[in-house]
């Protein structure tokens, strides 16, 4: 079982020294995250969640304890093996997209490939195709962002964090800029993603989100204070087919 | 990262902001063409008054009497009179630095054929002249020592005294012209040597056997200069010192005394002019200089505008698996392209407007490698260094603040 454990978090400490006050963000979180599940990381801001998030997505280091991510402890890396693990095994997904302005929706996708050296000219091209189709976006790669709606940046922005492979999507908020159709659209994306077997952890601060995952992982003031597997997973397509349809003005 | 990737990488990101990415380029594009024009221009000045001079024969040395002491009174040296036919054939017999030598006795007069007339300068002088001066006899023959014996009353005309005498296009040669009351028979022509690089006409000029001025014109022994010519151009200094001690030998002078004359070698006048055409290069340059600095001051500001205009971006860069390196990489090439690019164009227009310059303003310019190789070098040096310091800047942001970063 513990093969497909894809992340793996053991009394993980963060502080931040502010002067001559010691902050401390997270004070001992632990818990596993096994493949092909889909967890949120719920709580109101002071939690700790975009600590943890960056922890999670290799961008900082923890103060104390471990963190396995895909078998490799995170804690004895320098800052390049770091970026390398980011390249390698996760993809973001941002809440303001962080897509390139005046940039194609194929280049935009590509970007991640660029820093994977092994990649040839054909390849990188035909993986970022194939991500955007997986998105449904296939017909709009030559789009740049601003012709763009901002579902549908953010479903290239997902393309882009599929494009290298990851063991894992790390989504920021990545429906806090969308309204309620188009967060539900993303979220359908998201389940169908979930499906296929990606791993996913979705931080966010909206229940209503958390609904469509399978586990929810509650931070408050720096602790784990509920972990709970969802028992009925609602459905982001039938949330989104009942949906009032769109009003024409 | 390979090369490549990063090539394109810099590329992309050069498209995305064409317009800054040119006014960035603008600036070095400026200076390296500046650089290049300017020193074109001083190149130009400098290597045409280097032929001029030399065309005016390099090795030449020139003796004129020089202002003395008689009595107690000082007097002028134009009026002096101290060179004669002995000195000329001292020099001849005992200067082993000295391949020729020749008097000259000029006056001025007016030159009749026909109906036409115009004032110019005869200038009596020896047939080894033509040899010191660099002339050619374009039609017909110069004179002999023979016609120099019997002072022939033969002359060879410049180009101007024949565009005025002869208007019409009719060979000179054979014809008589007069100068006052004396006929000079004409036997040739000399070939065009243009203005000097003083302003004077060198055509305007009539030659004929120094006797001949000397005894049938101005009725004196003596001579208004002489010009002789070194062996080489090398030898001038030892050829100079000769001719003083020869010329004090025959003038009879005393340890004490000072020369009454004077020996000048062109090879001065071209040190003297060559050193004022390169202090006006080395300025030109030097204004043209600051302004690729400027240049380069203009890509680093950019850079770190980019930079922190970028600073999101830095940030997905980073999140999405870029290192410090690449990112500084990044930077940096995209600093070496904006420079190397400038700097081609700057090449281009440089040596464009340098041709603009000569043709529209008739300024002699010469583009020198040197000049190209040297602002190339500078301009792309200037992106490397310029283009560190942000790229350095950009390559330390900590990707958490990047990533939120407003």
């Amino acid at each position: 079982m513990s093969s497909n454990k894809i992340l793996e978090l053991q009394q993980i400490k963060r502080e931040f020294v502010m002067g001559t006050e010691t902050v401390r963000a997270l004070k001992g979180v632990s818990f596993d995250v096994f493949a092909g599940e889909f967890v949120t990381i719920m709580g109101s801001s002071g939690s700790g969640k975009t600590t943890l998030l960056n922890i999670l997505g290799c961008l900082d280091k923890p103060t104390s304890g471990s963190y396995l991510l895909d078998g490799v402890n995170v804690s004895g890396l320098s800052r390049n093996e770091l970026a390398r693990l980011r390249n390698h095994k996760i993809g973001f997904v941002f809440q303001a997209y962080n897509l390139l302005p005046r940039t194609s929706a194929l280049e935009n996708v590509e970007l991640p490939l660029f820093y994977n050296p092994e990649l040839s000219v054909q390849e990188r091209r035909d993986r970022a195709l194939g991500a955007l189709q997986a998105v449904k976006l296939a017909d709009r790669e030559d789009h740049t962002p601003s012709q763009l709606s901002g579902g549908q940046q953010q479903r290239v922005a997902i393309a882009r964090a599929l494009v290298n492979q990851p063991v894992m999507i790390l989504a920021d908020e990545a429906t806090g800029n969308l309204d309620t159709r188009t967060s539900y659209e993303i979220m359908a994306l998201m389940q169908d993603l979930n499906q296929e077997g990606k791993t996913i952890v979705f931080v966010t601060h909206e229940p209503d989100i958390a609904a469509f995952s399978s586990r929810t992982v509650m931070l408050r003031d720096g602790k784990v204070v509920k972990d709970s597997k969802n028992e009925n997973v609602r459905s982001a397509k039938e949330a989104l087919a009942a949906l009032p349809p769109a009003e024409d003005y | 990262m390979s090369a490549i990737n990063l090539i394109m990488i810099a590329l992309k990101a050069l498209q995305r902001n064409k317009l800054r990415a040119f006014l960035t380029m603008l600036g070095i594009i400026i200076g390296v063409a500046a650089v290049i024009a300017m020193v074109a221009i001083g190149q130009g000045s400098k290597e045409s008054i280097q032929t001029q001079l030399s065309s005016m024969g390099s090795n030449m040395i020139t003796i004129l009497p020089s202002s003395n002491v008689a009595g107690g009174v000082r007097i002028g040296g134009e009026s002096f009179q101290s060179l004669t036919i002995a000195d000329v054939l001292a020099i001849q017999k005992n200067a082993e630095y000295v391949s020729a030598v020749s008097p000259v006795a000029s006056t001025k007069g007016q030159a009749i054929y026909g109906a036409l007339n115009w004032p110019t300068s005869l200038q009596g002088v020896a047939p080894s002249y033509f040899d010191i001066r660099k002339l050619t006899v374009n039609d017909g023959i110069s004179f002999s020592d023979a016609d120099v014996a019997t002072a022939a009353k033969v002359c060879v005309l410049g180009q101007t005294v024949i565009k005025n005498l002869f208007p019409s296009g009719e060979s000179p040669v054979g014809k008589v012209i007069r100068l006052g009351s004396i006929p000079l028979q004409v036997i040739g022509t000399l070939a065009p040597k243009g203005q000097s690089s003083f302003g004077q006409d060198q055509d305007d000029i009539i030659l004929t056997p120094y006797t001949t001025v000397q005894k049938r014109i101005l009725a004196t022994i003596y001579f208004q200069s002489i010009y002789a010519s070194a062996v080489s151009e090398g030898a001038s200094d030892q050829a100079t010192n000769e001719i003083i001690d020869i010329l004090r030998t025959t003038h009879r002078l005393r340890p004490a005394d000072e020369n009454n004359f004077q020996v000048r070698t062109m090879e001065e006048l071209i040190k003297t002019l060559s050193s004022t055409t390169s202090l006006l290069t080395i300025l030109l340059t030097a204004i043209a200089g600051i302004s690729l600095v400027i240049g380069g001051i203009g890509i680093m500001n950019i850079m770190y505008v980019s930079v922190t205009e970028r600073t999101r971006e830095i940030g997905l860069r980073m999140s999405i698996g870029a290192r410090g390196i690449d990112i500084l990489l990044q930077f940096l090439v995209e600093a070496i392209i904006i420079s190397v690019t400038g700097g081609l164009i700057g090449v281009v227009l440089g040596i464009t407007s340098a041709k603009v310059i000569t043709l529209t303003l008739g300024w002699p310019t010469l583009v020198s490698e040197s000049s190209i190789i040297l602002s190339f070098v500078v301009c792309a040096f200037t992106g490397v260094f310029f283009g560190y310091y942000p790229a350095q800047a950009a390559s330390r942001l900590d990707p958490i603040e990047a990533l939120r970063y407003e």
